[in-house]
């Protein structure tokens, strides 16, 4: 449907974004049943911080993840463009 | 609100189209067990759940449509390429002549997504047991998938898919044990 060859990196930091958003998805289940443990949480802020830095360094090469003003917009709007995720 | 992202949880693969895996993969799609039910009834449950498991079920409703998008993401590349010959021969040609390729929530029988496959008691305790059992039934579910799959890569993201209801499930039941504490906590006083 859309496929301009997309660079390896896109799948590398795809990925090492996936592997981040696990951490942080298991984190946060967990402190929702365990809201005193503080090392979770240090380590919750840890991957939530290096998260942050990913996704602007992905965002800068490849468009934005999010939208309603989550993520910067490139001139034209860049929202639209392929691939969306079940075309990679 | 809700933020969508343009990304999927966990890399979905198929090795090769194979309309059949996609009949028996729309069981998880609008089925009984499947993820639409699943964060349809969470994320419904949540007005009237003690503040203590506001989060567990907004959070647990959120990822269930990540995992819908999994499913929808596998049903639509083992299908994308497929001829009307191959639907007929998988015995999916009268979802073809209804929607073409396009998806439709409905079970693996072709009985369309209702209401009435999730509940809401009202009752804490009640909700939180039928939500356990809801994960226990879908990783089930997912093992009888796996089961009847040849698809290395497709089974790749199925066994991230069953182990994600086990850690919900894990999850439920430790909420059912903070009730249970903040229940007994009360008769004291």
């Amino acid at each position: 449907m859309s496929n301009k060859q997309l660079p390896q990196e896109f799948y590398t930091m795809m990925e090492e974004l996936q592997t981040l958003d696990f951490v942080l998805v298991e984190l946060t289940l967990y402190l929702d049943t365990h809201p005193d443990d503080y090392n979770a949480i240090t380590q919750f802020n840890e991957f939530s911080h290096a998260r942050r830095i990913l996704k602007n360094q992905f965002e800068e090469k490849f468009g934005p993840l999010q939208q309603f003003g989550n993520s910067y917009s490139d001139y034209p709007w860049n929202w639209n463009d392929p691939p969306w995720p079940w075309q990679i | 609100m809700w933020i969508y992202e343009k990304k999927l949880q966990y890399p979905v693969r198929v090795s090769e189209c194979n309309p059949r895996l996609a009949k028996y993969l729309i069981e998880q799609y609008g089925g009984a067990d499947g993820e639409l039910a699943a964060a349809l009834r969470y994320l419904n449950q949540r007005y009237t759940i003690p503040d203590k498991v506001i989060g567990l079920l907004t959070d647990i409703g959120t990822e269930e449509f990540a995992h819908l998008e999994m499913i929808a993401t596998m049903i639509y590349k083992l299908t994308k390429d497929a001829t009307p010959e191959m639907l007929k021969a998988a015995g999916i040609e009268d979802h073809y002549v209804n929607h073409d390729n396009a998806l439709f929530y409905q079970n693996a029988s072709g009985v369309p997504f209702t209401a009435s496959y999730i509940q809401a008691k009202g009752d804490p305790i009640t909700d939180l047991y039928e939500d356990i059992a809801a994960e226990e039934k879908a990783r089930a579910t997912y093992q009888w998938i796996i089961d009847m799959s040849d698809d290395p890569d497709l089974n790749d993201g199925l066994r991230f898919l069953r182990e994600r209801e086990i850690v919900h499930s894990q999850r439920f039941r430790e909420a059912v044990e903070m009730l249970k504490e903040e229940r007994d906590r009360k008769k004291i006083f």
